[in-house]
């Protein structure tokens, strides 16, 4: 099929707004009809905001039929993971107990994009509170992914990926937590990248843990990440966790290669069992690229890094049983009907209105908070932390980035591991690292499994340093030349 | 009574020590920029931030940093180099995040005193800690009964949720409910000074919850402590404080055990009931709150807020008694609120004698204030009228009776004493020739008297002299009379 608008990367359609070759509306349309053609079998959206859509990208028209300059996001089709804010917009973080909230007020990353002019299309389905690596806790049903309808997209950005794979969007925001936004961009074929911690504004996305919350961007290439990145990137004052640096222009540079460049692998990850095979080779063939290309590659370690998805299914969980105390169907949000008292009210509130994971996290975080407990386990953890930590320090003063699997299999099948907690948390062993110590990471595709699934590449960068990693990015992204699309678009216009 | 005194001074020592919740009177609150204002209309004071809805982010704000350090500094604080917001968790619906941005381990200050005078003796009384957090919304309960108990409905008002609140943390140091009224007072008239508080604890701006335990004299371990919410006001501590004192001695010395509670006072009753036992304790399962860095305020800054510090009101009184001559109950009454501190040095400065001054702030302009229910901010009577006022009575232009009248009249319209003295014709009347024909009118009308005075009794010549003050409507100089009645009758006659 001849890629319709739609499918082009927001850089190219920037570039012919610009020049008058399309307009935003046109872009808007393409892509409207195509979440008309899949949205009903991949279940993308939980809101769709076409009106507001229409009138959005009307106005940019008129900003260039006025020939004044649009900057690089306006008249861009985006999405948005249903956990950020956005005012008069439903919100529901794939939650019941949020089903039927409509924020006052927008978050950062929206109020900055909105602002550049850019066209929202959606708000997208998501795991639970962002709680999820497959998105099968939404309350409202799973995502289907793109490349095979029977697997999951990955979570809990899974709506997000799944968009931006199949035309629904041109770009999308994520969250990404424990690698809520690389997972899903691995299992999708999309470019997924998580800046520093602090480097993108937490205001208006909704909690879900937030020390380890990071707002992450899923796009077709890495120079339309580098974009909106630097969109949305920069102080802002109501997050106090916000770095105060200026976010600098991430688009200059992305093509000075890497040469000399020092690349440390994960040998220990990749040698873990339960990596599947054809994303071992899938990697360490990429890694051949790097080196051909200039850089040299060595073996690199984390030692503690064992101990990272034990320390953030204790911090993750403590934080959110915290963060969801406020679900308690007093101010907004969902009230269950019945209860004698406030406290009864609360209590059958949050029993209907969270799903079963939630549930467990608040269990698991309330009991590792408790007194008595806190120091052997919250108190341990952050230990923990702190040593992955100093192992990231310490290997970024021998290599410029470290790289790995992004996650250690291809989409795996839908219900596969529902059952099983357990092997689903494992599905983010390589992710949660870079969460916990707040460093910048990306996912690319390098590759397809022999059943047609795309792999991810995880390159992990030091913290603030998220120019080296959009370079290297961008270098094997251009040597590699992925340009696989989903089964299911190529059999639209057939 | 009395043999209940004899045990509690023989038998029992009370060991107290306060909570004080201070609402610091910024401009906004304390992690959103609402306004921090008592009084308006329910839910109007709110934003997401405070109404803590999904994904808002608490940003600290400055300037209750800055007064929780001055309150930590005027206290003899440590000002902590490092000290970090923690969230206490637990449900309730006037806590919109149902989890409160508090203190725990780490403390803004830590480790101070405040000294306090009772019966002319000076204790020192520690200060654990001084901590910063946020304030909690209000929570009404409607229908029959207006109790929690019985209630149909409840109502929220958020407008004081998230107001920066200050917590003071006594030693448990005080040995009576005289010295707890006085550690109040003057941890009130130190923040008051200090600028940081409305402490007006009526609208509970200034909030107390005092622990109270007895044990044997020399005892070094504590007694069974129990905490006394519902403090409104300095005399309900007080009241709270004798009534609990009591009860635990009758029930120690019945052998009867206490458990560990919380009591609520009863200001209608008189007394404390039961309120929540120690086995229903919280866990508020702290955590450090992960959307706050650690507060690490500059030690540059701390000086300068050192150096800024106001006089505090012990310094105040030792200056009042060392510089101005007052006695250390004068200096006592008049030093010990920043507010009666101001009007006095104003009316001092003005011109006026500062013990006269004094003497007349503390009487008469204290009982106007009470009976009309006013603040000495909020009287239309200043300072320039108090010092007029003091003059001219020291001039012998009027008469103490008349400036009492005088001081009543500036009070209720603002006039000028001046003005009220002419308008009143206060003016003592002190020439010989105006008093000469009242002075023949009283000894004409009062024979028998003035036939005692020139028998000697000398007591009757304030009889006489009051006679004269009464037919000159208050204006003859009382003095002047006497003189001139005494020459008149010792004279010829
Ligand atoms: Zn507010």
């Amino acid at each position: 099929m001849t890629a319709e608008l739609c499918d082009l990367t927001a850089h190219d359609l920037s570039a012919k707004l610009a020049a008058g070759d399309v307009r935003a509306i046109d872009v808007l349309e393409s892509t409207l009809r195509r979440i008309d053609q899949v949205d009903e079998r991949l279940h993308t959206f939980l809101t769709r905001t076409e009106g507001q859509a229409r009138t959005q990208a009307g106005l940019v028209d008129e900003r260039v039929a006025r020939r004044e300059e649009v900057g690089p996001v306006a008249g861009i089709p985006l999405a948005l993971k249903d956990v950020f804010c956005t005012k008069g917009i439903r919100t529901t973080a794939g939650s019941k107990i949020l089903e039927p909230y409509v924020p006052p007020y927008d978050c950062t990353p929206w109020e900055r994009l909105q602002a550049g002019g850019a066209v929202l299309v959606g708000k997208t389905n998501c795991d639970e509170f962002a709680m999820g690596s497959s998105n099968e806790n939404s309350a409202f049903g799973p995502v289907r992914n793109p490349w095979n309808l029977e697997t999951v997209p990955g979570g809990s950005s899974g709506g997000s990926a799944a968009a931006v794979a199949s035309g629904q969007a041109v770009w999308a925001l994520g969250t990404d937590t424990g690698g809520s936004v690389r997972q899903p961009a691995s299992l999708c074929g999309v470019v997924g990248f998580k800046p520093t911690y602090g480097r993108i504004s937490r205001y208006g996305l909704i909690a879900f843990a937030s020390s380890l919350d990071h707002v992450g961007t899923f796009t077709r290439d890495v120079r339309d990440a580098a974009t909106i990145l630097s969109a949305i990137a920069g102080h802002d004052p109501r997050d106090a966790t916000s770095l105060p640096e200026p976010a600098p222009h991430y688009g200059a540079g992305l093509d000075a290669g890497v040469q000399g460049l020092r690349v440390g692998v994960m040998e220990d990850w990749l040698g873990t069992e339960g990596v599947q095979p054809a994303v071992r080779d899938s990697v360490r063939a990429a890694v051949d690229r790097l080196v051909g290309l200039g850089a040299t590659a060595e073996t690199a370690s984390l030692p503690h890094a064992d101990y990272a998805l034990s320390a953030y299914y204790l911090i993750a969980p403590a934080e959110c049983s915290s963060n969801l105390a406020r679900y308690d169907g007093v101010r907004y949000g969902y009230r269950a009907p019945g209860g004698g008292d406030v406290m009864e009210m609360n209590m059958r509130t949050r029993g209907a209105g969270f799903g079963d994971e939630v549930k467990r996290r608040i269990m698991l975080g309330t009991y590792s908070l408790s007194a008595g407990y806190y120091d052997a386990y919250y108190g341990q953890a952050q230990k923990v932390r702190t040593l992955v930590i100093r192992d990231y320090e310490e290997a970024f003063r021998r290599f410029d980035v470290l790289v790995s699997p992004t996650s250690p299999t291809t989409a795996f099948r839908l219900g596969e591991k529902t059952e099983d907690p357990l092997a689903m948390y494992l599905s983010d062993i390589f992710t949660i690292p870079s969460d916990l110590t707040g460093t910048p990471a990306v996912s690319i595709p390098c590759g397809l499994s022999p059943d047609g699934l795309p792999i991810g590449f995880q390159i992990m960068g030091r913290l603030m340093d998220e120019a080296t990693v959009l370079r290297v990015a961008f270098a094997l992204e251009q040597d590699l030349r992925f340009a696989a699309r989903p089964p299911l678009l190529e059999a639209l216009s057939a | 009574m009395a043999e209940a005194d004899t045990a509690k001074a023989t038998r029992f020592e009370t060991v107290i020590g306060l909570e004080c919740h201070v609402e610091l009177s910024t401009a906004t609150k304390m992690f959103c920029g609402c306004l921090n204002a008592f009084g308006a209309p329910p839910n109007t004071n709110v934003c997401p931030v405070c109404l803590g809805h999904p994904g808002t982010l608490p940003v600290p704000n400055e300037k209750a940093i800055e007064y929780t350090i001055k309150i930590g500094l005027a206290l003899g604080c440590r000002i902590a180099p490092h000290s970090i917001f923690h969230r206490k968790n637990y449900f309730y619906p006037d806590m919109p995040k149902n989890f409160q941005i508090s203190q725990y381990d780490l403390p803004l200050c830590v480790g101070g005193h405040l000294d306090i005078e009772v019966d002319g003796e000076t204790h020192r009384v520690g200060i654990t800690r001084v901590h910063l957090e946020e304030d909690t919304g209000k929570t009404v309960h409607g229908g029959a009964t207006g109790r929690i108990g019985g209630a149909e409905y409840a109502l929220e008002d958020y407008n004081r949720a998230g107001v920066p609140l200050v917590e003071v943390v006594s030693e448990p140091d005080m040995r009576s409910a005289e010295q707890a009224r006085a550690y109040l007072t003057e941890l009130r008239a130190t923040l008051e000074s200090l600028g940081v508080s409305d402490v007006r604890m009526e609208e509970g701006s200034l909030r107390c919850d005092a622990n109270v335990s007895l044990r044997r004299p020399g005892s070094e371990e504590l007694g069974t402590k129990i905490e006394i919410k519902n403090l409104n006001s300095i005399r309900s501590l007080y009241r709270a404080l004798n009534f609990e004192e009591e009860r635990q001695q009758v029930a120690l010395e019945r052998g009867e055990p206490l458990i560990q509670e919380t009591r609520h006072w009863d200001e209608g009753k008189g007394i404390t009931t039961h309120g929540r036992s120690k086995e229903y304790a919280f866990d508020y399962r702290y955590f450090p709150e992960p959307d706050l860095a650690p507060l690490e305020p500059d030690p540059q800054w701390i000086e300068t807020l050192r150096a800024e510090l106001p006089e505090l009101p012990a310094a105040r009184r030792r200056r009042f008694q060392d510089e101005l001559g007052l006695s250390a109950h004068q200096a006592g009454l008049v030093a010990s609120s920043a507010e009666w501190a101001r009007f006095f040095e104003a009316t001092v400065s003005a011109g006026a004698d500062p013990r006269a001054a004094a003497n007349w702030m503390t009487g008469d302009l204290a009982a106007l204030l009470r009976e009309t229910h006013q603040s000495l901010t909020a009287a239309k009577v200043t300072p320039e009228h108090l010092a007029e006022l003091v003059k001219l009575l020291d001039e012998q232009v009027i008469s103490s009776a008349g400036a009492k009248v005088a001081l009543a009249e500036a009070f209720a319209t603002g006039a000028s004493v001046d003005a009220v003295v002419e308008a009143k014709g206060l003016r003592q009347v002190g020439d010989s020739e105006a008093l000469g024909g009242m002075i023949e009118q009283v000894i004409e009308e009062n024979p028998a008297p003035v036939e005692q005075f020139r028998k000697g009794k000398e007591g009757v010549l304030g009889f006489l002299v009051g006679q004269v003050m009464k037919k000159s409507g208050g204006a003859a100089n009382p003095k002047v009379a006497a003189e001139l009645l005494r020459e008149r009758l010792s004279g010829s006659g």
